[in-house]
């Protein structure tokens, strides 16, 4: 089910901009079906993104985030070459890792 | 590590998270255009780069009953050649004896070369909302992504593309229906908008190029790509005239007419429409 994300960070300077497309269909638990059946929650609750290993935003989401999310950060005293990783865990327990390396600009 | 800002924003942690920005696929050319922000940002982070990796691994992978690829499929720029190969279409295709365009052919490849039952694959076609995108869409992304940044070069070289062609531009002119509707009546006149989206002026060299190099693009309302079959099918129903057929010969001919109008476009894939 957990597809890849796109991870791009180009360095501005001494900074990264890392921008993050995540592919989720994130439901609310508020949405009914064609039947009127309620879908089920099914959301990303936490966003772990690594500089180099070391953890540089660990965030906790909720459903109020849209479906096929967009996270976009910078990140202070990167190099290129550097690795930005991002993991995302979902509430069904299902979750992705993907890495990229900072490009120069 | 500072957060940057967006529009509808909503707080987590330090960073900003942003749901898509509503913007509409035209209007351009206005200097302090609120939504040519948006618009920029969703150029460069448009979520419709996910659909084409995904239709590079269905592209490239063992699928279908006969458990084959499709780098066997001519695209008409010769077999398993995916560069530039939709700056052509729809073109006449000798082994099937039809003018096709890019999803008609990919439907011609995924039943003869992967032995898939055609009415399986044009019930499914197009995604059905909720969803996350059908195989189709992902692989006709990724296909048309092959030619990002060449132009569109369409030719009416042989009868049958001609004939096509000419079927789309009577079409395309043709009031018909219900509402006694043609698609020239909304795509003729520069600045024409159903509420607050922009229409394409389609009689118009650029804003036919426009069309021609953003399809397939991702649609934000439907969180999905979405293709040009599926935008001419919703516009039969905005029309109210009777359901377009996936892949049929009206929606060949529509296409093949509006593509040639559309030559010299440059493939900007994926597009991103409101």
């Amino acid at each position: 089910m957990a597809e890849p994300m796109k991870i791009r960070a180009t360095l501005q300077g001494d900074v990264a901009d890392v921008r993050i497309l995540m592919l989720h269909p994130m439901e609310t638990g508020a949405r009914r079906d064609s039947k009127g059946d309620i879908v089920p929650q099914h959301f990303i609750q936490n966003v772990a993104v690594t500089h180099n290993g070391k953890t540089v935003l660990d965030a906790q989401w909720s459903q109020a985030v849209s479906r096929n999310p967009f996270l976009g950060l910078r990140v202070k005293g990167a190099k290129a070459g550097d690795k930005i990783g991002v993991t995302w865990v979902d509430n069904k327990g299902d979750k992705r890792t993907d890495e990229a390396p900072v490009s120069a600009s | 590590m500072r957060a940057i800002a967006c529009r509808f924003a909503l707080a987590a942690a330090a960073a900003v998270v942003c749901g898509l920005p509503w913007a509409t696929a035209l209007s351009q050319g206005k200097p302090d255009d609120p939504l040519a922000v948006g618009r920029q940002m969703l150029a460069e982070d448009n979520p419709g780069e996910l659909w084409i990796e995904r239709g590079r691994t269905l592209f490239y992978q063992r699928r279908g009953p006969k458990n084959v690829s499709l780098e066997q499929c001519d695209f008409g720029a010769g077999l398993g050649k995916l560069e530039g190969a939709t700056t052509g279409l729809p073109r006449y295709f000798p082994d099937t004896d039809r003018v096709q365009d890019l999803e008609s052919r990919l439907l011609t490849c995924m039943v003869e070369l992967q032995g898939f039952k055609r009415e399986d694959l044009v019930k499914t076609a197009v995604s059905p909302a909720g969803s996350s995108g059908s195989d189709v869409e992902s692989l006709a992304i990724y296909i048309t992504s092959r030619s990002n940044g060449m132009k569109m070069n369409v030719s009416l070289g042989h009868q049958k593309e001609f004939d096509m062609y000419k079927a789309g531009e009577y079409l395309f002119y043709r009031r018909s229906g219900q509402t006694d509707f043609a698609c020239v009546q909304c795509h003729g006149e520069a600045n024409k908008r159903i509420r607050l989206q922009d229409l394409v002026h389609m009689t118009d060299k650029k804003g036919v190029q426009e069309v021609t190099s953003t399809w397939p693009a991702y649609r934000g309302a439907h969180f999905v790509v979405r293709t040009m079959q599926w935008r001419l099918s919703d516009c039969f129903w905005q029309m109210r005239l009777p359901e377009l057929n996936y892949a049929s010969d009206v929606s060949i001919a529509l296409t093949t007419y509006l593509h040639y109008q559309g030559n010299g476009a440059v493939i900007k894939v994926p597009g991103f429409k409101r």
